[in-house]
């Protein structure tokens, strides 16, 4: 199938410190992706490039395009029909992403009026249906309600109803759940797939969360010091992670049925962006690094050719180096 | 909301009646109108005979209330230096003062608001570090240095506008501009902070996100919020406005309250001051009101607070 978005090496650079170091990354229509990684590794960077929602102060270079137009740099006007258009983001924290001085009927009719060209009253009508959509009680009620006056919950499901009124190709959710109660967490992330299945909207999650993304998703690409380290299919991500960052990453969640030890931790942190090795982002923090490492960037290889999953270690693909040496 | 209004007309009750007492005693505690208003070679009886008459002779609490049970029966005395009222010696003059304030709030709200805005929507460019360098000097600058600097340049140097008096609208644009100058530099700093504040918040990026066009975001999202804030310190700067206008009055030689305030003050003509001071008091609880209430117009999470939901 034909890829939807094709981003491809697509560079961030904030006051010359760079934050995405060049990212390559198809969607297809109706897929969910899944982007896993640390605070600060690229993932909500992207999207914001990809939208121009960064400031001006961010240089960016590569390229973004969504069913073959290039949507970097490219004119406000089209970017406004694009944005919430053909592709909508939610965000982390609902209540602050939220206009706190205008009512939810307001704020999802500005979006209907915007891309569909609703007059008031068909908006209106709409946005009540919207909120019914994703699970809001009483919608008629709540149209005239402020921010405030709902719960965490309720504001990401308005803010979602809010994404869904431009009917878009793709959704964006950059760490949906992360400011919501552990049960609401399970019924938006339901609330999500649920739509996602009915529409035949592109699924974006990012999360930290390696559980809700192998859970909704069917890929997953992790990112580390704005690389992408490794793709793979979201079912190989507890059985089969390739890169050595991906296992770390795994290995520091607690299981609940093993016997009690210590957790793990990857050593180290995450570097500075500025101060990032040539070569491998990950290397200086990693048990297996040797010499060739860090000298020279690591592309992204499937793994025994197997092009679904891919990995950007010397050490999973293709051919093992040879002489392998652990640097002191 | 009823139970808000009662409150604040409550409090502003008790603020007045706080502005009176001290007014009161600090008047009489500073100095003797009978020294003050007659001459020196006034004889002591007569010095006596004025001070049976306008009750100084007694002692402090019972000047105080008698003075408490005649202001509550709205009478404020008269004014020791022509016997008029009090209250017609100062009401005359209340419109020749808002000839100045009302164009200088104008001029505030005008020039202040709409350069932070641009400052802030321009942000680090030369035009925001140009309109902040103005608005520095404009509110370090003191009103009454501002006003000479005004009058050698535009009055003495360039004839083009008198340089002091009250008469034509040419009379008016030197102290209008010195006294909305000052409070537009102050509110041109509080809008641009206030805004960027609003800028860098998570619903400004989403509305973004959503399609919404640059300019609507602008309008329709940040400016509603950044209102509130702004209309904390509009209320802040009319109360630097009537202190403002004392001073300009003085340098302008202006007729209004200011002038009538620094006369009265210094021949110490009691009823007059205590009905200047009760006047302002006055007018800055109206303000503080209004403004209490355009804050719930403006913020739906402080209307609730009042209702009493959530």
């Amino acid at each position: 199938m034909e890829a939807l978005l094709q981003i491809a090496g697509l560079r961030v650079a904030f006051g010359g410190v760079p934050t995405l170091r060049g990212i390559d990354l198809t969607l297809r229509r109706g897929e969910s992706l899944g982007m896993v990684g640390e605070s600060g590794c690229g993932k909500s960077v992207t999207w914001l490039a990809a939208l121009g929602l960064l400031t001006g102060r961010a240089k960016i270079t590569g390229s973004v395009r969504l069913a073959g137009e290039e949507l970097l740099h490219a004119p406000a006007s089209r970017l406004d029909k694009v944005r919430g258009g053909q592709i909508a983001m939610i965000f982390q924290d609902p209540a602050s992403a939220l206009n706190p001085v205008r009512t939810v009927s307001d704020q999802i009719s500005e979006a209907l009026r915007l891309h569909r060209s609703m007059d008031h009253r068909t908006a209106v009508a709409e946005a009540r249906r919207l909120l019914d959509q994703v699970g809001i009680p009483d919608a008629a009620r709540r149209l005239g309600a402020y921010p405030h006056e709902l719960s965490g919950g309720q504001n990401q499901r308005v803010m979602i109803a809010m994404a869904l009124a431009g009917q878009p190709d793709i959704l964006i959710a950059d760490e949906p759940t992360t400011a919501l109660d552990v049960t609401i967490q399970a019924q938006i992330l339901e609330l999500l797939r649920q739509i996602q299945r009915e529409t035949d909207m592109a699924l974006v999650l990012i999360s930290h969360d390696l559980g809700v993304v192998s859970e909704v998703c069917e890929r997953v690409v992790v990112l580390y010091g704005g690389h992408i380290v490794e793709e793979l299919p979201a079912c190989r991500l507890f059985d089969q992670p390739a890169h050595p960052y991906t296992r770390g990453l795994l290995a520091a969640l607690p299981s609940l049925d093993a016997p009690r030890q210590r957790l793990f931790a990857i050593p180290g942190v995450v570097p500075n962006a500025a101060e990032l090795p040539p070569g491998c982002p990950f290397a200086p923090r990693c048990d297996r690094r040797i010499g060739r490492c860090s000298e020279w960037a690591i592309e992204l290889a499937p793994l025994d050719g197997d092009i679904r999953h891919r990995a950007a270690c010397l050490h999973v693909t293709s051919e093992p180096p040879a002489g392998e040496v652990a640097a002191a | 909301m009823a139970r808000f209004i009662a409150v604040r007309l409550a409090r502003a009750l008790l603020t007045i009646a706080i502005v009176v007492t001290f007014a009161f005693v600090v008047l009489r505690a500073s100095g003797d109108p009978a020294r003050a208003l007659l001459s020196p070679e006034t004889p002591a009886e007569a010095v006596e005979a004025f001070r049976r008459a306008w009750g100084l002779d007694a002692p402090l609490w019972v000047q105080y209330a008698r003075y408490l049970f005649a202001v509550v029966h709205g009478d404020l005395g008269q004014s020791m230096r022509d016997g008029r009222s009090a209250i017609v010696v100062v009401a005359e003059r209340i419109p020749v003062t808002l000839m100045l304030t009302v164009p200088a709030l104008i001029l505030n709200l005008l020039i202040g608001i709409p350069a932070g805005i641009y400052a802030a929507l321009k942000r680090d460019s030369i035009a925001d570090r140009l309109v902040m360098m103005v608005a520095v000097v404009g509110f370090t600058v003191p009103s009454f240095v501002l006003g000479l600097v005004f009058v050698l340049a535009f009055a003495v140097e360039l004839p083009w506008f008198p340089s002091g008096g009250a008469g034509g609208w040419q009379h008016l644009v030197l102290p209008v501009i010195t006294l909305g100058l000052g409070g537009a530099a102050v509110l041109a700093r509080f809008s641009r902070s206030a805004m960027l504040e609003v800028l860098g918040q998570p619903y400004i990026r989403a509305a973004s996100a959503k399609g919404v066009p640059w300019p609507r975001v602008v309008t329709g999202h940040a400016l509603p919020n950044a209102a509130i804030a702004v209309l904390t310190i509009v209320g802040f700067m009319v109360g630097n406005l009537i202190a403002g206008t004392v001073l300009v009055e003085s340098v302008f030689s202006w007729p209004g309250i200011g002038s009538l305030l620094v006369v009265s003050v210094a021949s110490r003509d009691l009823a007059v001051v205590q009905c200047i001071l009760l006047v302002v008091a006055a007018a800055m609880i109206t303000t503080n009101v209004t403004i209490d209430l355009l804050y719930g117009m403006l913020d739906p999470r402080l209307r609730d607070l009042r209702s009493g939901r959530r």
